[in-house]
């Protein structure tokens, strides 16, 4: 179907919407419809947005650091400490290595042991924080050699951990996209349903407009139209009740963790803009194909 | 304009219709008598399309009912005024634009054809039911508004079926005056009915053939109707 007919069903001959009566549950029902999904659709969204944020930071942030542990006794400590630094500032792909301070070290500790952590006292063991350069460094050469001359230093990259929270992040993303689309299906099924029972409701009025020799185009355009444009209204009211929704969801904060960050950021509250346009062509669609079944149905 | 040659319509496992043949010719008038139920709507529906015939051949305007797509259906029915027994319109519109239906669905203008619409509601005594509804009319109001729909486009062809069938004598004649007018015009007129004293009434005014279905078959019914 080319743009021409496509505007002429939707703006063609305003007589023709005249000619099917105005008022009936199928109004409702699409409006309704149409504004619940959005809504959904909205936050369905906010959750894949989100989702996708969180996946690219923690792959972002964890790839490029691991962590050095130097668990030696107190007396070789700051020795193997001094060497474990100066193999990691030799070693290619490794942009910047640093051992973290006491303090440092204590407010990592600080969530499961309290502030006032005596660390001092306990044998916890030194960390060192690994920064790789974007070329990134071979771990399995680097352990070989750590284990050589440093015999207390462990390597962690993160990967180990770093994966299943990424895979776990991407999931999320997957599942929330695969809910707008189900949500699309599901409206669609829903004004097919509306625009059949419209049709079927109007089956007379349908029967006079043949007799009087309208197109099925002509006679479609009135249902075509009708059901485009409640579907944009109630899409259009949904996705704002959405959106103010989202907006008055908590900020994002480190306290909160992933459950306050499910909003959209910057050019994100763009997206659900998205959704009428798209709702008002799934209708589009949906009652061309409903109008021209039952069409067809008829001599 | 409309020939059906040996034409036969089979429903539900029984002939309705056998070896039908008629022609309607421009400026010609037939009556289309039989018992209810003998298949004169079903004969009616053949000549505009509505039905396809199990067998023989149908045409409108010499082509193949069986070769028309919907659309080019829709196109030909504009050249045929079909009147429904029932008179079937559109409840929520107005009547002047239930009368105007043809146009609005062929893509007229209606205010370009204003004039011709009120001429036309004053022909058939509904000058003053411009903004009437469909359900507050008489019978014989909307057995008028129906010809005058069926007319408004200047088919070449007009159907009829029963048109008198809810009225009075008096507003039978007076339809029945208006379809001998359009006749005059040169249109072709078929009307279905059971109303012998309408046909008689009709052939005093005009040469008018009278054709009878009986046992599934048309037939030429006698002079002395």
């Amino acid at each position: 179907m080319n743009a021409g007919r496509i505007r002429n069903l939707l703006l063609g001959d305003p007589q023709a919407a005249r000619v099917v009566p105005p008022s009936g549950f199928t109004a409702h029902l699409t409006l309704f419809a149409a504004g619940a999904m959005a809504f959904l659709a909205v936050f369905a969204l906010a959750l894949s947005t989100a989702s996708g944020r969180l996946a690219d930071r923690w792959a972002e942030e964890l790839a490029r650091s691991a962590t050095l542990r130097i668990n030696a006794p107190a007396d070789q400590r700051t020795e193997q400490t001094k060497a474990a630094l100066a193999i990691l500032q030799q070693t290619p792909g490794v942009a910047s290595a640093r051992a973290l301070s006491m303090e440092e070290q204590a407010a990592l500790l600080a969530p499961w042991f309290g502030a006032d952590l005596p660390l001092e006292s306990l044998p916890v063991p030194q960390l060192i924080e690994v920064i790789e350069d974007d070329t990134g460094y071979d771990a399995a050469g680097l352990r070989l050699r750590l284990s050589a001359e440093v015999p207390g230093a462990v390597l962690d990259d993160h990967g180990r951990w770093r994966r299943p929270l990424v895979d776990a992040a991407n999931s999320l993303r997957r599942l929330a996209l695969i809910s707008v689309l189900l949500i699309g299906g599901a409206t669609a099924a829903m004004i097919t349903l509306a625009a059949n029972a419209a049709l079927a409701a109007n089956q007379q009025v349908i029967e006079v407009l043949r007799l009087v020799g309208a197109r099925d185009g002509y006679i479609a355009q009135a249902f075509v139209r009708r059901f485009t444009l409640r579907a944009l209204i109630g899409a259009g009211v949904g996705v704002a009740t959405g959106m103010i929704g989202v907006a008055l969801l908590p900020e994002a904060s480190d306290e909160g963790g992933f459950l306050t960050g499910l909003g959209f950021q910057g050019a994100g509250w763009l997206l659900p803009l998205v959704i009428p346009p798209l709702g008002a062509l799934v209708a589009f669609a949906a009652t061309l194909f409903a109008a021209r079944r039952r069409l067809g149905e008829l001599s | 304009m409309i020939t059906l040659e040996n034409v036969g319509y089979s429903y539900g496992g029984g002939d309705l219709l056998s070896d039908v043949s008629v022609k309607l010719s421009p400026g010609s008038f037939h009556f289309l008598t039989g018992p209810s139920g003998s298949g004169k709507t079903t004969l009616l529906k053949l000549c505009y399309g509505a039905l396809l015939p199990t067998r023989g051949r149908a045409t409108l305007f010499n082509t193949d009912l069986r070769a028309l797509d919907r659309d080019q259906m829709a196109l030909m029915r504009r050249r045929i005024g079909v009147v429904h027994q029932d008179c079937r319109f559109l409840d929520h519109l107005p009547l002047a634009d239930n009368i105007a239906l043809p146009l609005t669905v062929s893509g007229h203008n209606l205010a370009d054809e204003a004039g011709n619409l009120t001429e036309l509601m004053q022909w058939v005594g509904l000058a003053g039911r411009f903004d009437a509804l469909p359900p507050e009319l008489s019978g014989g109001e909307r057995q008028r508004a129906a010809l005058a729909r069926a007319v408004i486009m200047s088919p070449d062809v007009i159907i009829a079926d029963e048109p008198t069938g809810n009225v009075d004598w008096e507003m039978s004649q007076r339809l029945l005056h208006l379809l001998i007018e359009l006749n005059r015009m040169g249109r072709a007129v078929l009307i279905a009915t059971h109303d012998l004293a309408l046909i008689r009434a009709a052939k005093s005014q005009v040469q008018a053939r009278v054709l009878r279905i009986s046992n599934h078959k048309l037939q030429l019914a006698g002079a002395d109707l």
